[in-house]
């Protein structure tokens, strides 16, 4: 099977939040079971991009979108897009972990729970499933009825992406997902990544820019709404074109 | 899955607008009744008669004299409420240890939470005798009992939405004061009531409204005679106790003693609107002051 | 004396005003339930529970009284909880920020200050003329939750409002519905308070004479209630009737009857205080 190389695209892309323009013609494609990084400094509109590809914008009044995001080919600002049925597809983890205050085990199921899932057997199974991609089985298969707030945050970090594992998506968006945690926790995180861009494509929101230039195969650079560049990874910490980006990277600015 | 959502919000919302009809509900049956109760007596006598007799042989119909005795248990309410709520909220904001505060703000909740009615049993049995004991002209019904407890009832009312106030002038207000050398005293006087003023103002007016408006209190101890007086001593009339007055005894629907009711809660009515969105006005204006 | 001395005396002899005025409020308080329980507590027995009312002070019982309270509590709880707290769901999760929603709040706060008296004409009004149900206890329940409904509505507000934006966004991110999202888990996060506040607003109901006065239930009622169709009396009423006797045997039963009610008071804000602790404990976010 051949890679796609615009599994996520994004065309002519203009967001606003009221008055404010919050995004300006950004034009993007992004590759399947790859690692994409968006980097830039704060309010630059990489968080809020990062939310177009799962629309969870459409909660903040007075905000909307002009332009395209496609996944798979199909642009899914349309009308019948049905926003539940993206989200399986679009998982999303958040920057503080955010598990429910429940137990380990219905944090893991509460996406196929909602789905109208009810088989023990098939919950089971997809809960051990997801905590072990997540790598944090070993640590809970013990406890899994024990409440998710009495973890560690980086087990919680990865309880959460053991959630988003669960629902199946192809895409996983994470906004900053390591920046609230401890370095070893931090790690931790990041060698998950590695492991499942195997099988997923995932966009990463960082503020750290030793943490892109380890998890990431292409690095997209924003500035006040706009993408200033946008490349490999490699190419782009050795030889970047732009000299908002070389300031940015050199830690000029940030 | 989507149609389920929608009759889902449309039902909570239903429950939401519930609210609007309350009032609507509210302003009707008091406008409809008092309208027919001016159809038969003139508004200028309802303002300017200065008895207020309707269940007797020759009726009067002014509402002054029930207005007055509002008025005089509301004053003396607040003028046992404001001075001590006001004295809690300072000593408990430039004063006392946080440890201290959080023990005690419950407690105080407490005299909120007593019913009206045994507040009503408090004033007739204890503060009644009590001032008798040195105001020899006390009658046995009279507003300054019922005054005085209902000033101790809305006491935490003042108290914990002026603390509220205070505590919400910002911190380097207070640290300029005592950087100038203030003793506790000037900075609270001198800066923090000053600062805090509109909310102290806001809890005030919410505090008469509530005083305007008690009924129980004022039923069991303040007498049930409509006289147009400012003297505490005396028994008196309240509009709420005129309200229960008729209530308790047997008023053919459709009277014009029972349209009485109507326009004695329409005149209570627009005192209390018109002093709560008075709070919510300075509230607002305040806030956008410091946002 | 110095000027700064004198500062600081009138800065002590403040605060020594200040400990009096914040404890002022509560030795009344105390004086006056000592006082309560020294005139009542005697007259407490098994009869006095379990009589019905009488004219004649030594023999009348308080049955009626409080079992039209705990029937009022019941019914006004049935009514005002699931009406409250749909509303505060939709005011809180569901309401853009338009006029209308603007409109809404300002007149719940309006509602929530509206004299309790005047509920009771509203309730004489629409529930005993219009609906033509009479003074019964369904026409006080319905009265009652119409009062403590902006209560209601207020508490679940802020209780939802303490469910932290990261609960919903997970959940959404996870393709729950709104409803969903509500329905699993902000409703249970903020459960503790939303119950917390209900009990308070109940506990205000059951101290409320004024309104079921004007709506016409009577101080004498020599029955127990068996449906929600019958007439009664509850308990503040009771002590309001014996009260407003000249009799030193009735004021004897009023002070009984108050602390029976009190106790009914104090046992639900205990159970609120309660669950709000225990609430505070169980979730850290």
């Amino acid at each position: 099977m051949t890679k796609k190389y615009s599994k996520l695209e994004a065309i002519n892309l203009d967001a606003y939040y009221g008055d404010f323009h919050a995004l300006k013609g950004i034009n993007i494609a992004m590759e399947e079971k790859a690692v994409t990084a968006f980097i830039g400094p704060s309010g630059c509109g990489k968080s809020t991009f990062l939310r177009t590809f799962n629309r969870m914008n459409d909660y903040i009044d007075g905000f909307r979108i002009e332009g395209q995001i496609l996944l798979d080919g199909r642009d899914i600002y349309e009308k019948d897009i049905r926003v539940d049925e993206l989200r399986k597809e679009v998982g999303m983890v958040f920057q503080k972990p955010n598990p429910f205050p429940k137990s380990i085990y219905e944090n893991v199921v509460y996406g196929l729970k909602i789905q109208g899932i009810k088989d023990k057997k098939i919950l089971q199974e997809a809960c051990e499933t997801s905590l072990q991609q997540a790598a944090i089985w070993d640590e809970v298969k013990d406890k899994l009825d024990k409440s998710a707030l009495a973890l560690s945050g980086g087990q919680q970090q990865r309880l959460c992406i053991a959630r988003a594992l669960a629902i199946q998506p192809s895409v996983i968006l994470m906004d900053e997902p390591a920046s609230a945690l401890d370095p070893i926790s931090s790690a931790k995180i990041e060698e998950l990544i590695y492991d499942l861009k195997k099988d997923y494509t995932i966009v990463i929101v960082t503020h750290n820019m030793q943490q892109a230039g380890r998890v990431s195969d292409h690095t997209a650079f924003f500035y006040m709404g706009e993408l200033v560049e946008y490349a490999k990874t490699k190419t782009m910490f050795t030889s970047p074109k732009d000299t908002r980006t070389q300031n940015y990277i050199t830690g000029r600015f940030g | 899955m989507r149609v389920q959502e929608k009759i889902i919000e449309g039902l909570l919302w239903l429950s939401a607008a519930i609210t609007i009809l309350i009032t609507v509900s509210i302003i009707w049956v008091l406008l409809s009744e008092s309208v027919k109760f001016f159809s038969e007596v003139s508004i200028v006598r309802f303002l300017t008669e200065k008895e207020w007799t309707p269940l007797f042989a020759e009726k009067k119909f002014g509402i002054m004299p029930l207005v007055a005795g509002t008025f005089l248990t509301t004053v003396i309410a607040i003028a046992v409420a404001l001075p001590i709520g006001l004295t809690i909220a300072i000593y408990l904001n430039e004063y006392a240890h946080a440890r201290f505060k959080t023990f005690i703000k419950p407690l105080l909740e407490v005299l909120a939470t007593i019913p009206t009615v045994v507040y009503g049993f408090f004033a007739l049995t204890v503060v009644t005798p009590f001032l008798q004991s040195f105001i020899p002209g006390l009658a046995g019904f009279n507003a300054l009992s019922a005054g005085i407890v209902m000033g101790i009832m809305i006491i935490p009312m003042i108290s914990s939405l002026s603390e509220d106030a205070i505590s919400a002038v910002p911190r380097s207000l207070r640290e300029a004061a005592y950087g100038m050398g203030s003793t506790r005293l000037q900075t609270a006087f001198g800066v923090m009531v000053p600062a805090a003023s509109s909310g102290i103002l806001v809890s005030v007016i919410l505090a008469i409204s509530r005083a305007v408006g008690e009924t129980m209190i004022v039923a069991i101890a303040a007498g049930q005679q409509p006289r147009l007086t400012l003297n505490p001593l005396v028994p008196i009339e309240t509009i709420t106790t005129y309200i229960v007055q008729v209530s308790l005894g047997d008023v053919p629907h459709g009277s014009l003693e029972y349209r009485t009711i109507f326009a004695a809660g329409m005149t209570l009515f627009v005192f209390t609107f018109l002093l709560n969105n008075l709070s919510f006005w300075i509230k607002k204006k305040y806030q956008e002051k410091y946002d | 004396m110095t000027n700064s001395e004198k500062n600081r005396l009138k800065d002590k002899a403040f605060q020594v005003f200040g400990v009096f005025c914040t404890f002022i409020g509560l030795v009344v308080l105390a004086i006056f339930l000592i006082d309560i329980v020294i005139e009542g507590v005697a007259r407490i027995d098994w009869d006095f529970l379990t009589s019905l009312p009488s004219r004649r002070a030594a023999r009348a019982g308080i049955l009626t009284a409080w079992a039209g309270t705990l029937w009022i509590l019941v019914l006004s709880a049935i009514i005002a909880f699931p009406l409250g707290i749909a509303a505060g769901i939709y005011l809180e999760e569901y309401a853009k920020k338009t006029k209308l929603s603007n409109f809404l709040e300002i007149n719940i706060a309006n509602l929530a200050g509206v004299p309790s008296i005047i509920y009771g004409l509203l309730g004489l009004e629409l529930f005993v003329r219009i609906m033509n149900l009479g003074g019964i206890l369904l026409a006080g329940a319905l009265t009652l939750s119409l009062l403590i409904l902006p209560i209601v509505i207020v508490t679940t507000r802020e209780a939802i409002k303490a469910v932290p934006r990261t609960i919903r966004d997970g959940s959404f991110a996870l393709g729950a519905s709104k409803w969903q999202t509500v329905w699993h888990q902000v409703l249970p996060a903020s459960f503790g308070g939303i119950l917390t506040g209900v009990i308070l607003a109940l506990s205000r109901a059951v101290g409320e004479a004024a309104p079921l006065i004007v709506i016409g239930a009577l101080a004498y009622v020599p029955f127990v209630p068996r449906s929600p169709m019958d007439e009664f009396t509850v308990l503040p009423i009771q002590i309001f009737n014996w009260t407003s006797r000249p009799q030193a045997a009735f004021l004897t039963n009023a002070a009984a009857a108050i602390i029976i009610l009190l106790l009914i008071t104090f046992l639900l804000n205990g159970i609120a205080v309660y669950l709000r602790h225990r609430q505070q404990k169980k979730i850290k976010w």
